[in-house]
C-alpha cells in the first residue's frame, strides 16, 4: 500500500492531466524511488492508478534504461560507455569501480549501496570519461576521483534515498 | 570572436535569469508577433531566413511549420526535442543551462506559428537537471504573463509541460517520441498521415529540436537577412552550435557561423589535437555520419557543404579519433550502442545490426575473414529499408569504415589480431 504523502500528490497530478497515459513514466519513477525499484507491486500500481492494465505498463517499463524492473543499490552507477568515453579509457572506469566496489557490471554490492550499470551515452562528452549517480553526472573521472564520490556517498549512507 | 546569438547571455558559472534574458531582448519577439503577425506571417518569416532543422536532417523549419493545413482540426501540439542521444552530442544540455527562457520563448512563438494551445519539452533522464530548470522557469515566464490564457492580452493562450522521458535512443526519432509521450513503446511510425495531421493523440503536432526553436526569436528581432547573414557559406543561414569531443585539447559546445571550415573548430576553438596525438578522422555530425577522412578536413560545416564530401552535418557534434585509436574498436562500440538502443521494432534494424557487430566482432578479435567485408556491406544496406532514420544512421561508421580505412580492416583480418594490441 503506497503511503499517503505519496499517493495524494501522484492522483492530484493525473486527475489534472489532459490524458493520464501520458505520465506513465513519471508514475513509474515515483514508484521506483518509493519502492527503490519498480517491483510486480509497483507495476500493478501504477497500472491502477494511470487506468493502464499491468502489461501495459510492463511493456514500456522493461523498454527504458532508466526504469530497473530488479532490485538495484541505493546508488545506480552508469557508467557511460558510448564512443568518446570509450576512446578516454571508459575500461579502467569500469575496471576500477568493479575493483573497489568488488562487483561485477550489473550487480549490487552486498551493502545494497551501489548497482554498477554501462549505459548508452550520457549526453557528457565534454566531461568525459563520465558517470551518473542517482541522476548527478561525474566527470572527468579518475580513479582518486571515483575513490572520493563513493567515499562521499557510502558516509552519507543512512541518509534517505536521494530523489530523483 | 564571432557574434553569439544562442549563447549570448552565456555565463561561466550560472544560468541567465528571466530579468537577464529580457534585457538582451528577450520576449520582444512574441510581444511584436502578438501584435502585429498572423500565424502565417510569423512561419512566412521563418521560411524566408532559411532556418534549416538542427536536429540532424536540415529540413527547413518553416516548412515545416506549413506543413501543418489551415484546417487542420484543434487542439494542435509543439514538442520541443531535448531528448539528444546521440552519441557526441550534448548542445540541448547546454542551451538549457545557458538561457532557458530563450528555449521557452523559441516553443511559445512555433506554438503560435502553428496555433498550438500546448507544448511538450521532451527531455532525457540524464539531463534531469536541464528538467527541473526548465519546469522552475516555465513557473517564472507564467508568471510573466508570458504563458497561460490570453498571452501579453491577446487572444492566443499556450502552455508548456515538460515530459520526462524513461530513457532510449530512439526516442529522439519523432514519431517514436510522439508515442512515447503517449505512455505506448516508442516506437516510429511511418506516414501516412503525417504527425502535422495526426500526430499526438491523432491531433496536427510539430516536432521541433530545441536548437531550431531559440533561433525564431532572433530572427523575428533581427530580420531573415541578418540571419542569413550570419553563416559564413550561401546555402546556410544563421550560426551552429558545434560540440567537439574526443582526443582534443579543449572538448566543448561552440556557437560559430554555420559553414565554419572543420578544420577551424578543430584546431581553433577545440585547440587542437592532445598531446603526442595525431588526427586520424572524426564522425562530424554524431554517431551516425561517415568517418571523415583526413583530406576533406577543409570542408565547410553545414548542410549542403558536408553533402557535398559525401558526409552529413548530423547534429554538428565532431568526435575526433587520433592515429593510436583503432577504428574496428571504434565501430564496434558504436555497434553495440546501436544494437542495444534498436527498438527492435522492424526487421532491418532489429536483424542487420547485431550482425554487423558480430562480424565487426570476429574481425577485432582476429577471427577475421575477407569474404565478411561483402557480407558487411550488404547488410549495411538493408537497414535503409528500416521504418526509421536511425538504422541506416547506425551503419554509415560501418560502411565508410570500409570505404577510407579498408587497409586497417584488411590489417585485422591477415595478421589474425588486432594491430593497435601490443
Amino acid at each position: 500500500m503506497l503511503p499517503k504523502d505519496l499517493l495524494e500528490p501522484l492522483q492530484k497530478k493525473i486527475a489534472g492531466a489532459d490524458h493520464p497515459r501520458e505520465l506513465a513514466v513519471d508514475v513509474m519513477l515515483s514508484l521506483q524511488n518509493h519502492y527503490g525499484y519498480l517491483s510486480d507491486q509497483a507495476v500493478k500500481e501504477a497500472a491502477r492508478l494511470l487506468g493502464m492494465t499491468s502489461l501495459e505498463i510492463e511493456e514500456i517499463a522493461t523498454f527504458y534504461d532508466f526504469i530497473y524492473r530488479e532490485p538495484v543499490g541505493r546508488f545506480v552507477i552508469h557508467v557511460c560507455d558510448g564512443v568518446v568515453c570509450w576512446m578516454n579509457a571508459y575500461d579502467s572506469v569500469l575496471n576500477h569501480l568493479s575493483k573497489k566496489l568488488g562487483i561485477k557490471p550489473g550487480e549490487t554490492t552486498k551493502d545494497g549501496f551501489f548497482t554498477i550499470l554501462p549505459t548508452a551515452c550520457i549526453g557528457y562528452c565534454d566531461l568525459s570519461p563520465a558517470m551518473l549517480i542517482n541522476g548527478r553526472a561525474y566527470g572527468p573521472l579518475t580513479p582518486e576521483k571515483i575513490d572520493g564520490i563513493l567515499d562521499r556517498l557510502r558516509s552519507e549512507a543512512p541518509s534517505p534515498r536521494m530523489t530523483r | 570572436m564571432y557574434p553569439q546569438v544562442i549563447f549570448q547571455n552565456r555565463k561561466p558559472d550560472r544560468i541567465a535569469t528571466m530579468d537577464e534574458y529580457r534585457q538582451s531582448g528577450g520576449y520582444q519577439a512574441i510581444t511584436t508577433v502578438l501584435q502585429k503577425y498572423s500565424p502565417k506571417e510569423l512561419q512566412q518569416q521563418v521560411v524566408d531566413s532559411g532556418l534549416q532543422g538542427r536536429g540532424g536532417a536540415g529540413f527547413p523549419a518553416g516548412r515545416k511549420w506549413q506543413g501543418v493545413a489551415d484546417n487542420a482540426p484543434f487542439p494542435r501540439y509543439i514538442i520541443t526535442n531535448i531528448d539528444e542521444m546521440e552519441p557526441g552530442t550534448f548542445k540541448d544540455r547546454f542551451m538549457a543551462h545557458v538561457d532557458p527562457h530563450m528555449i521557452i520563448e523559441g516553443t511559445i512563438l512555433a506554438g503560435y506559428a502553428v496555433s498550438a494551445e500546448k507544448g511538450i519539452i521532451f527531455v532525457r533522464p540524464s539531463y534531469e537537471s536541464s528538467a527541473l530548470i526548465l519546469e522552475r522557469e516555465i513557473r517564472i515566464a507564467k508568471e510573466a504573463g508570458y504563458l497561460g490564457q490570453n498571452i501579453l492580452g491577446s487572444h492566443f493562450s499556450f502552455d508548456i509541460v515538460v515530459h520526462r522521458s524513461g530513457g532510449r535512443y530512439i526516442c529522439g526519432e519523432g514519431t517514436a517520441q510522439i508515442n512515447a509521450i503517449m505512455g505506448m513503446r516508442a516506437h516510429p511510425r511511418q506516414p501516412p498521415p503525417r504527425t502535422t495531421e495526426k500526430g499526438l493523440w491523432e491531433q496536427p503536432t510539430v516536432l521541433n529540436n530545441i536548437e531550431t526553436l531559440v533561433n525564431v526569436p532572433h530572427i523575428i528581432r533581427n530580420g531573415p537577412e541578418w540571419f542569413k547573414g550570419l553563416a559564413k557559406t550561401k546555402t546556410a543561414a544563421g550560426t551552429k552550435l558545434y560540440c567537439v569531443s574526443g582526443k582534443v585539447k579543449n572538448p566543448g559546445c561552440y556557437e560559430l557561423p554555420m559553414g565554419t571550415l572543420l578544420r577551424e573548430i578543430l584546431e581553433v576553438h577545440g585547440g587542437g589535437m592532445l598531446p603526442g596525438c595525431e588526427f586520424k578522422t572524426c564522425l562530424p555530425g554524431g554517431a551516425s555520419t561517415y568517418y571523415l577522412p583526413v583530406k576533406f578536413l577543409d570542408a565547410e560545416m553545414d548542410f549542403d557543404s558536408m553533402k557535398k564530401v559525401g558526409n552529413r552535418l548530423g547534429t554538428g557534434a565532431v568526435i575526433v579519433f587520433d592515429h593510436k585509436t583503432c577504428l574496428v574498436a571504434a565501430t564496434l562500440n558504436l555497434m553495440d550502442f546501436f544494437v542495444r538502443e534498436s527498438c527492435g521494432w522492424c526487421t532491418p534494424c532489429r536483424e542487420a545490426l547485431p550482425f554487423i557487430r558480430d562480424l565487426l566482432w570476429r574481425i577485432e578479435v582476429g577471427e577475421g575473414k575477407e569474404e565478411f567485408i561483402p557480407t558487411l556491406r550488404r547488410m549495411s544496406q538493408h537497414t535503409w529499408n528500416s521504418y526509421c532514420a536511425f538504422a541506416p544512421g547506425a551503419t554509415m561508421p560501418v560502411t565508410s569504415l570500409l570505404d577510407y580505412f579498408a587497409e586497417e580492416v584488411h590489417e585485422h583480418i591477415s595478421q589474425k589480431k588486432c594491430p593497435f594490441k601490443k
